[in-house]
């Protein structure tokens, strides 16, 4: 690792008046340590937000599941009220990696780093949320822009994420064998606006399959779909799965999600 | 250079390290415990892994500065009046090991499964070993191994 300097605020707004134009956030680390040790990242100076105890925490109301951005991936899986309020979340979050991983890792850290294999984009996408920075708040759709890359400035920090609680809702993840990643997950939700469907690892970016909604909006269940391709053109492909294979894995594992949707 | 102290198998430390120090290398080379080993520079084999507050992490993916104030267990910490802790002993018992370079991680990592899952079937040890990897055993006698440690464990 090259060096860099450190520093662990233990509030909102010092953490963004300490960061600078070189320098990162450090949530989990989980991501970051691992590009800054092989050099493929660099900064000035690391400013830690793992002393900010109100960027933790999970708080569940009859409409809404909210979870702050230094929340790891664990206590996501772990909770009690995420299951019972949405289980395909915790089900996802339980999922992530391994479990090292999720004992630093947080959704903060996932969702602003818009890795296109990882888990969380697909929940965010597929149930409606909204994340909340210190400076505005940005709906899912708007927030997974392309290629890690998100609509986030330079100096914004993430503070939470409010889920909508759905009727149901289910995830089905393809795990690249190595790396637990998803070759292609699929995160289905039925909401009060409708159906949606979002898939991970099968693009750039997190997308929503929307011939799929159509066809679930008028009967949820795994048939419905059966007949559905996704055209191929524009996905992913490399050494692990060609854009054919990722444009069936997306038909199987929509199929499996909604027959998992609870 | 900056200041960090920690609690290491019950003893406290504290050392001026230069802020991009991996908290493997502060365990390794500052405190010349080398039973954590690093096996890659991925963040994916897991011999590397230790407690950080009970939880089990892997210490090259975490800097040093991270673990200011926090209790960390190594694989030193783990016997007890020169008594194997039930893992290690389990290990030992059941082949669990070949090179035995993975093997710290490893019990670390199943140390921390047995809290979380004190009845473990294969499948749970099978899953919640999958940030640890072994070049040597085929894993078979690993799981034998967990299994029955968290026998002995009371689970
Ligand atoms: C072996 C391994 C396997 C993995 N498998 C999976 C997997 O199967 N699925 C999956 O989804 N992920 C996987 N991951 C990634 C893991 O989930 C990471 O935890 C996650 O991608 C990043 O979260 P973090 O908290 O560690 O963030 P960090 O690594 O600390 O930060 C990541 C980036 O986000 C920025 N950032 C962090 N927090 C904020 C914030 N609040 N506001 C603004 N910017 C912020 C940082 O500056 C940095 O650029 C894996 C990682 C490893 C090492
Ligand atoms: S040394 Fe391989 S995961 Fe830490
Ligand atoms: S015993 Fe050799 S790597 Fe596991």
């Amino acid at each position: 690792m090259y060096s860099f300097d450190y520093e662990r605020p233990s509030g909102i707004n010092e953490a963004v008046s300490a960061i600078g134009e070189d320098d990162k956030f450090l949530a989990g680390g989980q991501t970051l340590l691992p590009t800054l040790k092989l050099r493929l990242a660099q900064a000035d100076k690391l400013v830690d937000l793992g002393g900010i105890a109100e960027l933790k925490g999970i708080s569940v109301n009859d409409s809404e599941v909210t979870i702050g951005a230094m929340t790891r991936h664990v206590d996501v899986a772990d909770s009690a009220d995420v299951k019972s309020a949405i289980p395909a979340l915790s089900f996802l979050a339980s999922h992530i990696g391994d479990a090292q991983v999720r004992n630093r890792g947080t959704i903060g850290g996932s969702i602003s780093n818009n890795d296109p294999a990882a888990d969380y984009p697909a929940a965010l996408l597929g149930l409606g949320a909204t994340v909340h920075t210190n400076k505005r708040s940005i709906s899912a759709d708007d927030f997974f822009v392309d290629l890690f890359e998100t609509a986030l400035e330079e100096d914004e920090l993430v503070t939470k994420v409010t889920f909508p609680i759905p009727e149901k809702a289910g995830y089905a993840k393809f795990p690249n064998p190595a790396s637990r990643y998803a070759l292609t997950g699929v995160f289905v939700a039925k909401t009060a606006n409708g159906v949606r469907v979002a898939v991970t690892g099968a693009g750039t970016c997190v997308f929503r399959q929307t011939d799929m909604e159509a066809a679930l909006s008028s009967n949820f269940a795994a048939d419905a779909i059966s007949g559905i391709k996704t055209e191929s053109s524009g996905l992913s492909a490399d050494i692990h799965a060609s854009a054919e294979y990722r444009a069936n894995l997306i038909s199987v594992m929509a199929a499996r999600a909604v027959k998992a949707a609870s | 250079m900056t200041t960090v102290s920690m609690t290491v198998n019950g003893k406290q430390v504290s050392a001026d390290i230069a802020p991009n120090t991996l908290l493997v290398q502060f365990i390794r080379e500052n405190l010349r415990l080398t039973g954590t080993h690093v096996g890659c520079d991925t963040s994916q084999c897991g011999a590397c892994t230790v407690h950080v507050d009970g939880d089990s992490v892997k210490a090259c993916t975490m800097l040093a500065v991270q673990a200011e104030g926090a209790d960390v267990t190594t694989i030193e910490g783990l016997a007890q009046n020169g008594e194997l802790h039930p893992m290690q002993a389990a290990f030992k018992e059941n082949h669990g090991l070949q090179c035995g370079f993975c093997t710290p991680g490893m019990i670390m990592s199943a140390v921390d499964l047995v809290k979380r899952n004190p009845n473990p079937s294969e499948e749970t040890i099978r899953t919640e070993l999958e940030g640890n990897i072994c070049r040597c055993t085929g894993y078979h006698n690993i799981v034998k191994s967990v299994k029955a440690a968290a026998e002995n464990m009371g689970g």
